[in-house]
């Protein structure tokens, strides 16, 4: 146990701070925690989907959890079910095999469904397109309400875009019909 | 210096006696794939010369069954019927492309036996497909795998494709093994061109596949320690990648080092600065990992867990003809980076890191030995990385080229068959990831273990899902 303790000391906390050499992160996470807050009135609830994946993306969504970025200690969780998410957070382009599965846990999760879709093939089919075996972008199976894109976009982009989900959340947004 | 590739056509009256010799010689099947024309079946064995290719014209839509003598071929077969419609063995079942009729499960019967689907969508960020338990209580009786769910045509992708166009392609086929994928197709193209990459860039290449090595075995560790209930471990190894892909991006200028292989070479160099930056890199991580190794090593709750857990034995671990990490934890020597050595390992003299008991404590022991390793290589590289380009051009291969690429990707080996058609574009192209050999050992692996203790044998393999749904 003694060099569990000494191993925490020496790494100490890495989680970057205000003024860290990447400010703009620590903006949006910062505005991440209050907006989640403010619309939700609680933690935001993010359930991810590999919907045809290289899997690229989903390093980076990893990533998102390590102590540099720290999701969870700035109000967002990833949750195991999709009755108990804000956010759906989409890779890929969304295969024939996957489509129905993907409608299903869109239509498992509670308003306001926001849809994130994460990569260059969620925003275009990126690649791989559309064919026998693929349907291409998300906005093709299901509304999308901000796509990322990057091959894989890198941690911060895909926060960026769960916070632009978040603001124009359709549902307590003026601006929407 | 290359491996050795020899090819034949054979009759379907010689494919499985020939098959049968090959696995009694002590030869592996490394990959079984079809094509439309001319209508063939083409296998892959790696033997003692090097690797033996052989194709099988197929006339109506039947063939001999591969798996007689090899049955991790039962799967490829299965994706064989599916793409290109030609039927072998027993298991009519689709594989890759699923349609609308359910799927019939095997059943398991008896007194107080009860199945658990999970998937294809999984709680936890990472990719989809479905298992089905049939369990005693919480013993595991059968497992079996339904994948596929993310098949999106990348092989007829490629046929659409100019091969340089393909390059892009192939270093999407398992994102995190781009490294290796990339590598792989460019060596294929390479070889169908009879080019070679200026000696420069098969040092980078080694360096750039020794870092995706690293990055990966960090992750898994960090999840391994996750998964065995020591939520530290994935904190302080999940910390030690994300300064990896850092580093990467600040010196490559991509996390995950994607379209840095490129046929021809490298699209990237490094200077003294770099060099500095990642030796220095090295050492805080040779210094981190060792302390957490024995971190690892020590705790009685970790050990408890991964000792005799998801055990592969050895001899069965021959029989299903898994490779890579799997292999080398269950006492097979395979290592393509050391058999049979591709430029520039035939200078670097990889060690090869194996283990014998064939469970989860001996896939860590495997990824800790293969970090020391791979960070010992890095050295190797950056001290004597030869002078010059880093990339050279060459001539589009003729129409009716081929060429094959065997590289030792962090999870094992990847082969890339490469068939070039009219005016620089693909014919056929096959990537093949060792998951399709790997996935159903863990069927194997996970009998008689209870249910909790599958996430973290799972992830001992860690499987592509995108690599061999394709």
């Amino acid at each position: 146990m003694h060099k569990i303790v000494l191993r925490m000391m020496h790494a100490g906390i890495v989680t970057e701070p205000a003024r860290a050499p990447d400010p703009a992160l620590r903006a949006l996470s910062q505005r991440l925690e209050t907006l989640a807050l403010e619309r939700l009135g609680r933690a935001l609830a993010v359930r991810h989907v590999d919907a045809g994946s290289c899997n690229g993306c989903e390093l980076e969504i990893h990533a998102l959890g390590n102590p540099y970025y720290n999701l969870e200690g700035l109000g967002m969780k990833f949750v195991a079910s999709p009755r108990h998410a804000d956010l759906l957070l989409i890779t890929g382009p969304v295969s024939r095999n996957m489509e129905q599965a993907l409608l299903r846990t869109y239509a498992a999760m509670p308003e306001p469904k926001l849809v994130v879709a994460v990569g260059d093939c969620g925003c275009t089919g990126g690649i791989f397109g559309e064919s026998y075996a693929s349907r291409g972008r998300v906005s093709n199976v299901l509304p999308v309400d901000v796509a990322v894109p990057g091959c894989p976009p890198p941690p911060a982009a895909i926060l960026q875009a769960i916070l632009t989900a978040v603001t124009s959340d359709r549902r307590s947004s003026p601006a929407s019909p | 210096m290359s491996f050795a590739l020899e090819r034949h056509t054979v009759s379907a009256r010689d494919w499985i006696p020939l098959l049968q010799s090959v696995k009694q010689d002590g030869g592996r099947l490394g990959a079984l794939w079809a094509s439309d024309q001319p209508r063939a079946v083409h296998a892959l064995l790696v033997v003692h010369a090097g690797l033996l290719q052989l194709d099988l014209p197929v006339t109506g839509v039947e063939y001999p069954d591969a798996s007689t003598a090899f049955p991790a071929a039962v799967r490829m077969q299965r994706a064989i019927r599916d793409l290109h419609g030609l039927r072998s063995g027993h298991d009519e079942r689709p594989w890759l492309v699923h349609g609308d009729a359910p799927y019939a499960f095997v059943q398991v019967e008896g007194d107080g036996v009860h199945e658990i689907p999970v998937g294809p969508v999984h709680a936890g960020i990472i990719e989809p497909g479905h298992f089905r338990f049939s369990v005693v209580g919480e013993r595991v009786l059968r497992l079996e795998q339904r994948l596929g769910y993310v098949h999106k045509g990348i092989e007829r992708r490629f046929e659409s494709m100019s091969l340089a166009d393909g390059a892009r392609l192939a270093g999407r086929v398992s994102g995190d093994s781009t490294v290796a994928y990339a590598w792989a197709y460019a060596m294929a193209l390479e070889r169908a061109a009879q080019a070679t990459a200026p000696p420069r860039a098969q040092w980078l290449r080694a360096l750039l596949l020794e870092r995706e090595r690293i990055a990966n075995h960090l992750g898994d560790l960090g999840y391994l320690g996750n998964d065995g209930g020591l939520a530290f471990g994935l904190a302080q190894f999940s910390r030690l990648k994300e300064d990896l892909l850092r580093l990467n991006a600040r010196l490559f200028g991509h996390r995950f080092l994607m379209d840095r292989i490129v046929p021809g070479g490298a699209s990237v160099d490094i200077d003294r600065a770099a060099a500095d930056a990642i030796l220095g890199e090295g050492e805080r991580l040779e210094e981190e990992v060792l302390a957490l190794r024995a971190i690892y090593y020590d705790h009685p709750g970790l050990q408890d867990r991964c000792i005799n857990c998801g055990r592969l034995a050895p001899p069965l671990a021959a029989e299903l003809g898994v490779v890579g990490v799997a292999a080398r934890a269950s006492g097979i020597a395979i290592d393509a980076r050391v058999f049979p050595g591709f430029a520039p390992y035939e200078e670097l003299a990889p060690a090869l890191c194996a283990h014998r008991n064939g469970d989860v404590a001996s896939r860590i022991v495997v990824r800790f030995e293969e970090i020391f390793e791979s960070l010992r290589l890095e050295r190797q590289i950056l001290a004597s990385l030869p002078q010059g380009e880093a990339r050279t051009t060459f001539q589009d291969p003729h129409e009716g080229a081929s060429g094959v690429g065997w590289v030792e990707g962090w999870r094992g080996e990847i082969f890339v068959a490469l068939e070039v058609g009219p005016a620089g574009t693909v014919r056929r192209c096959h990537p093949h990831d060792p998951s399709w050999q790997n996935w159903p050992a863990l069927e194997h692996a996970v009998l008689g273990n209870i249910v909790p203790d599958f996430p973290l044998i799972n992830k001992s393999f860690n499987l592509s899902y995108s690599g061999a749904d394709l």
